[in-house]
C-alpha cells in the first residue's frame, strides 16, 4: 500500500457533522438512559498518562476502577428498584511503567491493563524503541496496547511505513488487544481519518482509537462518525469487527450517551459492548455515577460524595 | 459485565445489552385546541355564515382532534372586502418601516411560542416532532425575519425600478407544511404592503389559525390577514373573487392547472408551486454515506410529503450495489413510529386519503413486477396512517412509480452509466422542481447543474431551505419564485 495504490474513500464534511449532529438530538429517557449509563460505565479505560504519575496515583486509580461508588452511596442506592450493581470499569489504562503497579493494584479483577506505547504521545523515536516499549510493556501484564500510528510518515505520503509499523506492532503484542491511535487532531481532513482508519484496519488493529488525548482536537463526535464507518465497512467486506474508542473531550454523561446512539445506529447492538467500544476518558465516570443516582433517587448527590480519582 | 474467557480475553456475559430509545413523547399540555374552531375576518373570530363544520383529524390516531369552520363563497367574500378595506385604510397607507415593525414582532412571538406551534402541528399534520421543532416553526419564522427586513427596502430590490404593492393577495396552501407554507406566503405579501386572505388545507388548518392570534397578540390591523378554512369549494371561491389581485396557490399540479384556466382571462398575478418528481444523482466519485444520508433526508423527510422530494434516485451503475446496500442498511434504522416521539425519524401519513394514493401507486410498482424493498425491522403502530419507508429498484424511466409524484416514503431507483445518461435521465419528467448532485468534483457538479431543469439545485446536500434563496419550479411544477430577492416579484408591481 503506497500513495499510488491506495484508495481514499471521499468524505463530505458537512455531510458527516450533519450526521454527527443528529444523534445528540436523539431522547434517551427512562430505563434507556439508566441502561446507556451502566454500559458507558462498563466501556471506560479509565485513564491517567502524566509525566507525574507516581505509583500511588496509579494505585489510588486502580482503586477508583474497582470500586467507583463509595460503599455508602451504595448502600443507599441499593434501596432502590431500579438497581443493579455498578459496573467496574473496562480497563485502566497507564504508561508502560506503571503497568506492573496496576497489575497487581487490579489482581484479581477482570479489569484490563492498557498500556500507551510506542513512545505515546509523539511515537518520534526510531522503530526498535516502539517495539521494545510495546515488548516490555505486554511482558509486564499489559492486555491491551494503545499505539500511535507515524503520522509524520502519513501526512507525508508513506503509507508503506504506516502500515508496516502497525503489523510490526500487532505482532509483538501476541495475545494483547492493539488499538491504534491516529490521533486524528493532527491528521488535519476527515478524508485523512478515513485513510489512516482504513490502513489501521487492514494492518490488523483490534480498535482504532481517536487521540492522545495530548492534542486538541481530541475525539468529536464527526470524526468518530467516520471511523466506525470505516469499521462498518471493513466488516461488510471481510466479516471482522473491529473496536472503536473515541478518547479526550469526552466529559459529560450526556455526551457518552450522544455517542452510544451513534454507535447503535452506525454499527448496530453488536458493537455495543465494552468488547468493541470503549470511552477513554476519567472524567466521565463521575459523571455516569451522578448521573446513575439522579435517575434512582430522582435528585443530586452533593458533587463531593464521588472521589476525583 | 465483563469476564475472561480461556484465551483470557475479554467476553461479554450471558445478559447482553439491550440498548434501545424508550419512548420520549412530548407532552401536548402546551397546546389548547378549540373544539370547534371559527374564520378570523377582520382581526375577529366569527362563525361562518354557512354554520357547516368539519373534521380535522390527527393522523397518527385516526381520531378527529378538532371541528373547523367551512367558509362559503359568502365568507370568503367578507374577508376578501375586509382585506380590502384595511389595504386601503391602513396597511399601504403604512411606511415600509411601519410594516417590518409587525413582522419583526410576528417572528419574535412565533419564536416564544414555538413548542406550543411545534406540538400543535404535529398533531394536526402526523410529521414527527423533530422536524416540527427543528425545521417547520424556525423556517416559518426565519421568513417572517427574512421579509421584515426587505419591507423598508423594497426600492433597493429592484435597482433603477419604482416598486408598488398589488393589493388583495388569495393565497391557498397545501397540508404538508402548514405553518411554513403559511409563513412562506404571508410574509412576503405583507412585507411588499398586500394584504392576505389565506386558506388553509382542510386537513391541516389549525396552526394558521394559531398564527392568527399572534397575529392578534402582535397588534397587526384587522383584516391585514384573513384566514378562511374550507376545501376545494372555499378555494375555488378565493381564487376566483373578483376583488383580488393576486394568486399564490402552492398544492397539486391538477388544481394548479385549474385555477391556471379560471385566471387565464383576469388581471391578477399568478405565481404556481406545484408537484415534482425530483432527481438524486449520484456520480461514483461522491462521498457515499454522505449520500446515502442525504437520499435518506432527500425521500424520507416529511414522510415524502414534500413537493421537492428526491423521488427518483440516479446512480453511476459501477457503484450501484453498494449504493443500494448502503442505503438498506440505513434504512433499516429509521425509526417509524408516533409523530410525538422525539426519537420518530418518519411519522404518520397526513391522511387516509393520501395513504390509499401511496399503496395504490406502491401496489402498481409490484404488480409490474420491480424489485421492492423496505425494511423487515420496522413495524408500523396499530392504530393511525402510516406506510413503511421503501423504494423499488431498477426502475425504468417509462415505469409508473419513476413517472407520477408518489408524494409518499418511497424512492425509485434507476443507474446510468455517463453523465450526459444522468442528465437526460433527470430531465426525463413533466415536472422541473429540484435536484440534487453528489460528487467531490467541483468541475462535475457545475457542469451536470448548468444543464438540469429544475429550479432548485442542491450540491452535495438535498432539502436545505432557506429564505433568502428562491424556490420554485419549471414546467409542471409550476412557476414565479418564493423567498430571495425573487420572491418579492411576485408581490410586487416593478415599474
Amino acid at each position: 500500500m503506497d500513495r499510488d495504490s491506495v484508495i481514499r474513500v471521499p468524505v463530505d464534511e458537512v455531510g458527516i457533522n450533519e450526521r454527527a449532529n443528529s444523534f445528540t438530538k436523539r431522547s434517551i429517557k427512562a430505563d434507556s438512559k439508566l441502561e446507556a449509563l451502566y454500559l458507558a460505565i462498563s466501556m471506560v479505560d479509565l485513564t491517567t498518562l502524566e509525566g507525574a504519575d507516581t505509583e500511588n496515583k496509579v494505585k489510588q486509580l486502580c482503586q477508583k476502577a474497582m470500586e467507583p461508588v463509595p460503599r455508602m452511596v451504595f448502600q443507599e442506592l441499593a434501596k432502590f428498584p431500579r438497581f443493579r450493581p455498578i459496573p467496574q470499569v473496562a480497563a485502566v489504562c497507564v504508561y508502560p511503567a506503571m503497568v506492573p503497579t496496576a497489575v497487581k493494584s487490579l489482581k484479581g479483577t477482570n479489569i484490563q491493563i492498557a498500556s500507551v506505547a510506542t513512545s505515546f504521545p509523539s511515537g518520534q523515536v526510531p522503530l526498535n524503541a516502539k517495539t521494545d516499549d510495546v515488548k516490555y510493556a505486554v511482558s509486564e501484564g499489559a492486555t491491551e496496547i494503545d499505539m500511535v500510528i507515524n503520522r509524520g510518515a502519513f501526512l507525508s505520503g508513506n503509507y508503506n511505513q504506516v502500515s508496516d509499523e502497525i503489523s510490526l506492532i500487532k505482532e509483538i503484542c501476541g495475545p494483547a488487544h492493539l488499538k491504534v491511535i491516529l490521533e486524528t487532531g493532527e491528521l488535519g481532513t476527515l478524508e485523512n481519518v478515513r485513510l489512516a482508519s482504513d490502513i489501521a484496519l487492514l494492518a490488523g488493529a483490534d480498535f482504532i482509537k481517536t487521540s492522545t488525548g495530548k492534542i486538541q482536537p481530541a475525539a468529536t463526535m464527526p470524526v468518530t462518525l467516520v471511523m466506525l464507518q470505516a469499521i462498518r465497512d471493513y466488516y461488510q467486506k471481510t466479516g471482522k469487527k473491529i473496536g472503536m474508542k473515541p478518547a479526550g473531550g469526552i466529559r459529560t454523561a450526556k455526551q457518552a450517551v450522544h455517542y452510544l446512539c451513534m454507535v447503535s445506529e452506525t454499527l448496530g447492538r453488536d458493537w455495543m459492548s465494552p468488547l468493541m467500544f470503549r470511552f477513554g476518558a476519567s472524567v466521565l465516570l463521575n459523571d455516569l455515577l451522578k448521573q446513575i443516582y439522579k435517575e434512582m433517587t430522582g435528585r443530586y448527590f452533593y458533587d463531593k460524595v464521588f472521589s476525583l480519582d | 459485565m465483563l469476564d475472561k474467557n480461556d484465551s483470557g480475553q475479554l467476553s461479554v456475559d450471558a445478559k447482553k445489552t439491550e440498548f434501545d430509545y424508550a419512548p420520549s413523547i412530548e407532552s401536548t399540555k402546551i397546546v389548547n385546541i378549540k373544539k370547534k374552531n371559527h374564520l378570523y375576518i377582520n382581526g375577529k373570530f366569527v362563525e361562518p355564515e354557512s354554520n357547516k363544520f368539519f373534521k380535522s383529524i390527527n393522523p397518527a390516531t385516526g381520531e378527529p382532534l378538532a371541528e373547523i369552520a367551512e367558509a362559503s363563497a359568502q365568507d370568503v367574500d367578507h374577508a376578501v372586502r375586509a382585506a380590502r378595506e384595511a389595504y386601503s385604510k391602513t396597511w399601504s397607507k403604512f411606511s415600509g418601516k411601519e410594516r417590518g415593525r409587525y413582522l419583526f414582532r410576528i417572528a419574535r412571538i412565533m419564536q416564544e411560542r414555538a413548542r406550543e406551534l411545534a406540538v400543535l402541528e404535529t398533531m394536526d399534520n402526523g410529521k414527527p416532532i423533530k422536524e416540527s421543532r427543528d425545521v417547520d416553526i424556525p423556517l416559518a419564522a426565519a421568513h417572517f425575519f427574512y421579509h421584515a427586513g426587505w419591507a423598508d427596502k423594497l426600492e433597493y430590490a429592484f435597482p433603477g425600478k419604482s416598486v408598488t404593492s398589488l393589493g388583495v393577495a388569495g393565497q391557498v396552501i397545501p397540508w404538508n407544511f402548514p405553518l411554513m407554507m403559511a409563513a412562506w406566503k404571508i410574509a412576503p405579501a405583507l412585507a411588499c404592503g398586500n394584504t392576505v386572505v389565506l386558506k388553509p388545507a382542510e386537513q391541516t388548518s389549525l396552526s394558521a389559525l394559531l398564527l392568527a392570534e399572534i397575529f392578534e397578540e402582535a397588534g397587526l390591523p384587522p383584516g391585514v390577514v384573513n384566514i378562511v378554512t374550507g376545501a376545494g369549494e372555499t378555494g375555488a371561491a378565493l381564487v376566483s373573487h373578483p376583488d383580488v389581485n393576486k394568486v399564490a396557490f402552492t398544492g397539486s399540479t391538477d388544481i394548479g392547472k385549474k385555477i391556471a384556466l379560471n385566471l387565464a382571462s383576469t388581471h391578477k398575478k399568478l405565481t404556481l408551486e406545484l408537484g415534482g418528481k425530483s432527481a438524486h444523482i449520484v456520480f461514483e466519485d461522491a462521498a457515499i454515506d454522505q449520500a446515502v444520508e442525504g437520499v435518506i433526508n432527500g425521500i424520507f423527510f416529511n414522510q415524502g410529503h414534500v413537493c421537492c422530494a428526491g423521488s427518483r434516485l440516479l446512480v453511476e451503475e459501477s457503484i450501484a450495489k453498494t449504493f443500494v446496500e448502503k442505503l438498506k442498511y440505513r434504512m433499516g434504522s429509521l425509526r417509524v413510529g408516533d409523530p410525538l416521539d422525539k426519537n420518530t425519524d418518519i411519522g404518520a401519513i397526513n391522511s387516509l386519503e393520501q395513504l390509499s394514493t401511496i399503496e395504490a401507486l406502491v401496489e402498481d410498482g409490484k404488480k409490474q413486477g420491480l424489485e421492492f424493498f423496505t425494511p423487515e425491522n420496522i413495524t408500523l403502530p396499530k392504530k393511525g396512517y402510516f406506510h413503511r419507508p421503501c423504494f423499488f429498484n431498477n426502475v425504468a424511466s417509462s415505469n409508473s412509480v419513476c413517472r407520477l409524484e408518489i408524494f409518499g416514503p418511497v424512492l425509485s431507483i434507476s443507474t446510468f452509466r455517463t453523465p450526459q445518461e444522468a442528465i437526460l435521465k433527470a430531465n426525463d419528467t413533466q415536472y422541473g422542481l429540484a435536484a440534487g448532485i453528489w460528487s467531490e468534483k467541483g468541475s462535475k457538479i457545475h457542469q451536470v447543474a448548468s444543464q438540469l431543469k429544475a429550479g432548485v439545485i442542491w450540491a452535495n446536500t438535498y432539502n436545505k431551505f432557506d429564505p433568502t434563496s428562491p424556490f420554485g419550479g419549471y414546467f409542471e411544477s409550476g412557476f414565479g419564485r418564493e423567498g430571495g430577492r425573487h420572491g418579492l416579484f411576485s408581490y410586487l408591481e416593478v415599474r
